[in-house]
């Protein structure tokens, strides 16, 4: 009975994750759709702590207080720009919790005790999902939080290769495969639990999976970094699929497959929006911190020079506009000038210039990473538009204005095919009829390449840091 | 085990179906908030360590809680705090 009553609550908690989720389609219903998917979990919990029948209910609690005292802490304090790596962390989180349940249920049956969860007997079929929980969780684990210190800056954002690395790969994945062969043959041809095999096992599975991950995210480069903040997202919930099967447990598995096609369906979209495979982007080691010499290009843009212009200019050319876009990219977020952009967006409506914002797919370190920063500053998101929406309006705008954006524009992606940025679908930027760059210095971008729309004849470059130019062209834009 | 492939299987195919409808610009707030989804290993970790006589099983699967634990409440609270933050133009 008890377990029934458990059960409903799993079902119920799974179609209010699924409603959930299918109210993120709208941002009118999106916030709603969350604190449902949150009551849900509520349920899910609440059933488990209550219905099934714990021995140590104190430090359970214990347990989840302390748990979420922290996910309290780190939600309220993070700033809107650090959000990348805190998703990141909180992936790995998930990741370490999963193989933790894993090896939980690896003590379980090495205590040989009579307790139930699930499937007593351990069988071929255990050896496979627990190590397969595992090794995806500690990928998960590890590989996240090689992400978060990308993100975060704390390890270089280059991406790191050595001789051999694709060699180690293969001896990691053949010694995790090996040590779940071993812990299946030896506990389940024997009829009784070989704590042995069973323990060193795992530990050599999770130790796998830590290098696994370490090595999945140390080649992948900065301007890549979405794609894997997003395949890291589908790791976690196929990590907690997978601790489903190992307590055949139905709210694990739903829950993990939503989130483990969540993920792969954003990472499908950010690599369709950089014309690369996914393999590609694994193990292209793509693109730097920037700084690094201009790599690739057939076109040299040596000798070429850049018309550098004002903010009085920039001022008056805007305010005499019809229509002007604006092109966030990451760094607007490093300048922290999401703010200063909102200002003179609205200075400039009042003057009756349409004002609208076009956001590439990759702009930023995680999928919607510049949505969540203009909101933050209060635009509407109904002048923010994607690339495919706003893209033929280019022809018919006056200004285009990138904000810290680069390889996004660069229109060597149209036409230049010994361009590593070929085919990645760009916005039309030089499209429009003047188009100003606003940039530290002439550095390239995450992609390590030159731009050539920084030396087109109707593009002018307004060097300096991107808050302080807003500011200054703001002010200008008030006095005219 | 057939039976937990089916309801995966299912499952993921409607994950496909609702998320690949979710615009561009709640991508992130998608990622946070499927990435608490995935916290669901709170309710394994329960289970398994709230179960077991064992002193092991039950001091690691206290840690899975904890961790699992961060990842919901961390998760949906950073969000709803992102959620709130989209407006229509008043």
């Amino acid at each position: 009975m008890k377990q029934n009553i458990i059960n409903i609550a799993y079902l119920v908690s799974g179609i209010m994750f699924i409603y959930g989720l299918k109210r993120l389609q709208s941002p009118a219903t999106a916030r709603k759709g969350n604190q449902l998917a949150a009551i849900g979990m509520l349920v899910a919990v609440v059933a488990t702590l209550f219905f099934k029948e714990l021995l140590t209910p104190i430090q359970m609690l214990m347990g989840v207080v302390v748990g979420a005292g922290i996910g309290l802490y780190l939600a309220k304090k993070v700033e809107m720009t650090g959000m990348p790596e805190l998703v990141a962390a909180f992936n790995g989180f998930g990741g370490i919790g999963s193989a933790l349940v894993a090896g939980a249920e690896i003590a379980r049956f090495m205590a040989h005790n009579a307790a139930d969860t699930g499937g007593d007997e351990f069988t071929a079929i255990s050896a496979v999902t627990i190590s397969l929980s595992i090794l995806i969780g500690m990928i998960t684990f590890t590989g996240s939080f090689v992400a978060f210190g990308k993100l975060s800056e704390r390890i270089s954002g280059n991406p790191i290769s050595f001789l051999g690395m694709r060699f180690i790969t293969i001896v990691f994945l053949v010694a995790a495969v090996g040590a779940t062969v071993w812990m299946g043959m030896e506990n389940v041809t024997f009829q009784e639990i070989n704590a042995d095999a069973m323990l060193y096992g795992a530990i050599v599975v999770a130790v796998s999976g830590a290098f696994l991950g370490i090595l999945l995210v140390i080649p992948i480069g900065g301007a890549d970094m979405p794609v894997v903040v997003a395949l890291l997202n589908s790791y976690s919930g196929l990590a907690a699929a997978a601790t489903g099967f190992v307590l055949n447990n139905n709210a694990l598995i739903i829950s993990g497959a939503l989130v483990g096609a969540s993920g792969l369906i954003l990472t499908n979209i950010m690599c369709v929006a950089m014309n690369r495979s996914l393999l590609n982007v694994l193990i292209g080691g793509f693109g730097g911190d920037g700084g690094d010499a201009a790599a690739g290009g057939g076109v040299s843009t040596a000798g070429m020079t850049v018309n550098s212009t004002s903010a009085d200019d920039v001022a008056i050319l805007l305010s005499y506009a019809n229509k002007v876009i604006f092109i966030p990219g990451y760094g607007m977020a490093v300048a922290q000038a999401q703010h200063a952009v909102r200002e003179l967006g609205e200075e400039l409506a009042k003057k009756g210039v349409i004002v609208k914002y076009a956001v590439h797919p990759v702009a930023g370190r995680m999928p919607g990473h510049m949505n969540v920063l203009l909101a933050e500053a209060n635009v509407p998101y109904d002048q923010l538009f994607e690339m495919d929406e706003i893209n033929a309006e280019f022809e018919t705008t006056d200004v285009a204005v990138v904000i810290g954006a680069n390889d996004v524009v660069n229109p060597a992606a149209r036409h230049d095919k010994a361009s590593p940025i070929y085919g990645m679908p760009i916005l039309n930027a030089d499209k429009a009829g003047t188009s100003i760059v606003l940039k530290r210095s002439m550095r390239p971008g995450y992609a390590g390449i030159d731009n050539e729309l920084f030396y087109n004849s109707n593009n002018q470059m307004l060097f300096g840091d991107a808050k302080e130019s807003i500011a200054a062209v703001t002010n200008e834009v008030k006095q005219l | 085990m057939l039976e937990n492939l089916i309801v995966f299987i299912l499952a993921s195919i409607i994950g496909s179906e609702v998320i690949s409808k979710v615009p561009a610009t709640l991508h992130t707030p998608l990622m946070s908030g499927s990435n608490a989804i995935s916290g669901i290993t709170i309710v394994g970790a329960l289970i398994v360590a709230g179960m077991v006589g064992d002193a092991w099983a039950m001091w690691i699967g206290v840690a899975a809680v904890i961790v699992a634990t961060i990842n919901v409440v961390g998760g949906f609270l950073v969000t709803d705090r992102m959620l709130q933050m989209f407006k229509k133009k008043d």
